[in-house]
């Protein structure tokens, strides 16, 4: 019988992270550090219009784009929290999470051969999602020193004349990096120059600490050749009720729900129903529940950058999502030991660097969606470790 | 800003208040020094009343206290307003908390003995007799499910996988 696995899926190392799932899930009376999904339950008004939008019998599908009135609600939502203007009409899609619109947002615009800049380290799927369809992904490394941001003079040297697009992630996964209005404004004309596509993953929107969010596609210029894609996982805790969007030109929106329309739809009923209350309700009381929970992750995030830095570890203090990256490359081992020692000698799972490419060597992935209780224990093991690693 | 600061640490206390002053020093990027100051200005300004724990009785002794809302309605008197009506009723021992309300009665009060029959006894002998007191309205609080923004019966556990991209 032949091999009938295809060739590039075959050949596709399976995630980093899911390796070091493996190891964690075996493993008894661990903290984990590793979880990249809010610690709040999603909230209860939220679950109740989902059970409720069951009950009334809205179980069917959806228009392709999704519901009108959530749709409505997205794109008021990104022109009054991000000053982004799009008509719910022609410039909004629903997906199955923000994970979908990155898989259309690829093959909407990837043709074989075509290259597409990726941010590095950057969450586990861009580099997979463009090889899938057809691209190839050529990694652009951000560095501790540049706060893991792009820099112009990284863009330009990175940019040939097969690349298409770039993909921004930011806020990110998993350094917690952002790019203030003024690194966005400074890479804006290199974009320009060479007639990039801009694919912004801007799902940890909502979690910034001391500024808000900006959307590249807040800059006039940039705007026509941006999708801008986001969900509810993380703002709204929502991640299994799967749910996100993209907004961007007609015609990329328009392309994006072709495909969309082919193989997925509409995103589930009930979660678009769910979707709906959570924007509604946080626009009606002015983003009260989010402000409690960042606030809330905010004293998490000083606490642990703070316990990094007290362990004499050079820690890049992040702005963003809910991770912290810590330098641990003076621990004279690779990432992947040092988290595989922390695991098995102190019952801690951090993920390491490199489970987000080459460039996370010398990294580990730190969350602080978790409780203080459990961070304070944690942090403790690792300083412990670290002392010993030390000796 | 040193508004803020108070704000901060009563909502971190609030939520649990064996935090450190070491540990909020981490948590806020302030000093210790700082952070102690601060919570010694708030508990003699009173923002700080008491340190106390959320318990529940119930885990160890399930013939604990009874406790009960009652419903007062009173007719205050000339130089004899609300308050005075409820000091007279939060002075009580078994008083463990007094509302003034908005509705169809006026003073919610909630009572905590060792009994059923002591709270009966309490309303009978103590709270109808007080001048004022025209009508009080007994409810037995059977079962708590949730006690100061805490869910007691602990029925959501975390159910997120242990690794996740």
């Amino acid at each position: 019988m032949r091999n009938f696995i295809a060739k590039t899926v075959e050949d596709m190392p399976p995630s980093g992270i899911r390796k070091f799932f493996d190891i964690a899930s075996e493993m008894k009376d661990i903290i984990s550090l590793s979880v990249g999904e809010p610690d709040f339950v999603t909230p209860w008004n939220v679950r109740e219009a989902a059970i409720a939008s069951i009950e009334r019998g809205y179980t069917h599908y959806t228009s392709n784009h999704g519901n009108p009135a959530l749709r409505k609600l997205i794109a008021r939502y990104l022109r009054e929290r991000y000053d982004v203007d799009y008509d719910w009409k022609t410039q909004t899609i629903v997906t199955v999470g923000a994970s979908e619109a990155l898989d259309l947002a690829f093959r909407s615009v990837i043709e074989p051969g075509d290259e597409i800049l990726v941010p590095a380290p950057s969450y586990v799927s861009y580099m997979p999602g463009v090889t899938f369809a057809g691209g190839v992904a050529v990694p652009i490394e951000t560095k501790e020193c540049d706060n893991f941001t792009v820099t112009p003079e990284a863009l330009k040297a990175a940019v040939t004349p097969k690349t298409k697009a770039i993909i921004l992630p930011y806020p990110n996964n998993p350094t917690g990096a952002i790019m203030t209005q003024e690194q966005l404004a400074a890479i804006v004309p290199v974009i320009e120059a060479h007639d990039l596509f801009v694919i912004s993953d801007e799902i940890y929107s909502e979690l910034t600490y001391g500024e808000r969010h900006r959307s590249i596609a807040s800059f006039p210029e940039i705007y026509p050749r941006t999708v801008v894609i986001n969900g509810f996982s993380k703002a709204f805790a929502m991640t299994g009720f799967r749910l996100g969007y993209a907004a961007g030109p007609e015609d990329m929106i328009a392309a994006m729900v072709k495909l969309h329309q082919y193989f997925m739809l509409c995103a589930p009923t009930a979660s678009q129903h769910a979707g709906e209350e959570a924007l509604r309700h946080e626009m009606d009381t002015d983003f009260t529940q989010v402000g409690k929970m960042v606030s809330d992750y905010n004293r998490r995030r000083t606490f642990v950058y703070n316990a990094f830095k007290k362990m004499g570890l050079s820690c890049f203090e992040p702005r963003g999502a809910f991770y912290v990256f810590p330098n641990i490359s003076g621990m004279g081992m690779t990432s992947e030991e040092f988290c595989h020692k922390l695991i098995n000698e102190k019952h801690v799972a951090c993920v390491p660097g490199t489970a987000f490419g080459a460039a996370g060597e010398g990294f580990m992935r730190c969350s602080y969606a978790s409780s203080m209780d459990n961070l304070k224990e944690a942090l403790k093991r690792i300083a412990e470790f670290v002392d010993e690693c030390r000796k | 800003m040193e508004n803020d600061l108070k704000l901060e640490i009563l909502d971190i206390l609030e939520d649990n208040a064996k935090t450190t002053a070491e540990e909020m020093s981490l948590m806020l990027n302030v000093p210790a020094a700082t952070i102690e100051k601060t919570v010694k200005e708030l508990e003699d300004e009173k923002a700080i009343i008491k340190y106390s724990a959320l318990v529940n009785r119930d885990v160890v002794d399930e013939d604990g206290d009874a406790e009960a809302l009652i419903e007062v309605e009173i007719t205050p008197q000339r130089d004899y307003g609300y308050d005075d009506m409820a000091k007279r009723i939060y002075r009580f021992e078994e008083v463990r908390a007094v509302y003034l309300m908005a509705g169809t009665y006026d003073l919610c009060v909630r009572i905590k003995s060792r009994s059923m029959k002591d709270i009966s006894k309490f309303v009978f002998e103590k709270l109808s007799v007080i001048d004022g007191v025209t009508k009080t309205v007994t409810v037995f609080i059977m079962r708590k499910y949730k006690e100061q923004g805490v869910i007691l019966v602990g029925d959501e556990t975390d159910e997120r996988l242990v690794v996740t991209p």
